[in-house]
């Protein structure tokens, strides 16, 4: 049997309080992120990103004193991301317990920083988030956009940062082979266009970043259903997707979602 | 009451480590930066985080001591990196391994595989008087993060293989000596059973 492919919830979490309506049944506190944590975890979740949505200078301690917690009560690994700007915010997250943290404004403005990240704790703790959006005004003559020819308008896929809300005029393509280079274990790819649409992954752009790179890429943005994660699986590469809104109501438990996905032909971790 | 030291390489968070230990039967767990004092444990982890050079200098000192439990049948569990520093030499590093056992560590084949190799894959063991794995079924889901892999010259120290890309041996065991490709402190419930094997094999020593 092969690799199985992973299923990974992502919990947003502000002021060490897991936002977004979360309706569980059997769970006390729902906002609770560290009660949330051990419920995904027992459910069968293969692994779990939390992303800090404030990451205000307070809000650094929270989370470090969320992290320990959370790495006391579950055995599968987690990702925490969001407002890691330096060498010792990420030190400090992976030294309260999370296995990864994933950055992205700061690999943008500080390449080097997933360098540093990779020389200290290894390859696997890095985890580079690229956000891409859609741009139609492409440069013909600017060899280093990669432009896809869609069936209305040529675009290019460009890299976002500050939560989606920039351009940075960046090739995602090309951005993609540099992080490897540069050390990233593996990418954890949002598509801006599909975010928060529930129509599926960005297929399209799943395909141009796995077919670019050979470290594990993470699809996320737009899953609204099981078949979602059937058709990124099946029509792409990836190697893990991650989901939020699903989860957050008790008809998608992770078990049912694994179960369909075997059911499917999908090699997952029953 | 058993006792159990982790040795440090000075790469970071052993807090999982220390929590599986505790959580799986272990009555204290302790971080060490020496093994000068390892009579004192009734087992010793080498965990799995790291580069290889800098975890070879970390040690290379107490080699000698390493070399010396093993013989008394110390148990001794090596995880990931931890497994990988006990052979003769990586293609992570140019520093010797600690020689320990025999054998080399190579990267895993980039052309065929994703690198690193991240995620849930199966057991599939060989070993069925395996005392590591005593009660995990086959085809066990196990958790991996590695770029690199171990090719012992001794096939029989190989307790379970993985499939990527090819038949990887992925524990191995010879008397008190085990180690694991995967972090069974990572892999849930198989990892918990995996840990408490480990546990009860130190408490019985």
């Amino acid at each position: 049997m092969p690799l199985s492919k992973r299923v990974i919830p992502c919990l947003d979490v502000d002021n060490g309080r897991v936002v977004k309506g979360i309706k569980f049944r059997g769970v006390k506190d729902a906002g609770d992120p560290v009660e949330l944590a051990k419920t995904y975890c027992d459910q069968g979740a293969d692994e779990l990103v939390f992303l800090d949505i404030t990451a205000s200078k307070q809000d650094r301690e929270i989370m470090k004193s969320m992290v320990r917690k959370v790495a006391s009560v579950i055995d599968i690994p987690f990702t925490v991301g969001g407002g890691i700007k330096t060498l010792s915010d990420a030190r400090e997250i992976l030294l309260n317990g999370a296995d990864k943290v994933s950055i992205n404004t700061a690999t943008v403005k500080t390449p080097k920083l997933v360098t540093d990240l990779m020389k200290i704790f290894g390859r696997q703790c890095v985890v580079v988030a690229i956000d891409v959006k859609r741009n139609y005004e492409v440069d013909e003559k600017n060899e280093k956009q990669t432009i896809v020819h869609g069936p209305e308008r040529d675009f290019y896929f460009e890299v976002m940062i500050y939560g989606g809300s920039k351009g940075t005029g960046i090739d995602a393509i090309r951005w993609a082979k540099k992080v490897e280079e540069l050390g990233a274990g593996e990418i954890l790819l949002t598509s801006i266009d599909a975010d928060g649409t529930k129509n599926g992954y960005d297929i399209e752009l799943t395909n141009a970043i796995c077919n670019s790179v050979r470290i594990p890429v993470i699809a996320s943005g737009g899953c609204g259903s099981s078949d979602h994660m059937v058709e990124a699986f099946k029509k792409t590469d990836v190697d893990a997707v991650l989901a939020a809104s699903i989860f957050h109501y008790d008809k998608l438990t992770l078990d049912k979602v694994k179960r369909y996905l075997a059911e499917k032909g999908i090699q997952t971790r029953l | 009451m058993t006792k159990i030291a982790i040795f440090d390489f000075g790469a970071g968070n052993l807090f999982n480590l220390h929590q599986s230990l505790l959580g799986n039967g272990a009555h204290s767990v302790e971080i060490i930066r020496s093994l000068r004092e390892l009579e004192n444990y009734d087992g010793l982890v080498l965990p799995g985080v790291g580069n290889f050079d800098s975890a070879i200098s970390s040690m290379q000192k107490d080699s000698g001591l390493l070399n010396a439990a093993v013989d008394k049948g110390m148990p001794i569990l090596g995880i990931c990196l931890g497994l990988e520093m006990l052979f003769d030499k990586s293609e992570e590093g140019i520093l010797e391994g600690l020689k320990v056992l025999d054998g080399d560590v190579l990267m895993l084949p980039r052309m065929k595989v994703k690198v690193p190799h991240i995620g849930w894959n199966n057991l599939r063991i060989v070993n069925t008087g395996s005392n590591l794995l005593k009660g995990i079924p086959q085809d066990s889901w196990v958790y991996f993060v590695h770029s690199y892999h171990i090719e012992p010259q001794d096939d029989k120290l190989i307790a379970a293989v993985t499939e990527y890309g090819s038949k990887l041996p992925v524990v191995i065991e010879r008397s008190n000596l085990f180690g694991t490709q995967f972090h069974p402190e990572k892999s849930g419930k198989i990892g918990a059973q995996i840990m408490k094997n480990f546990v009860n094999i130190c408490e019985q020593n």
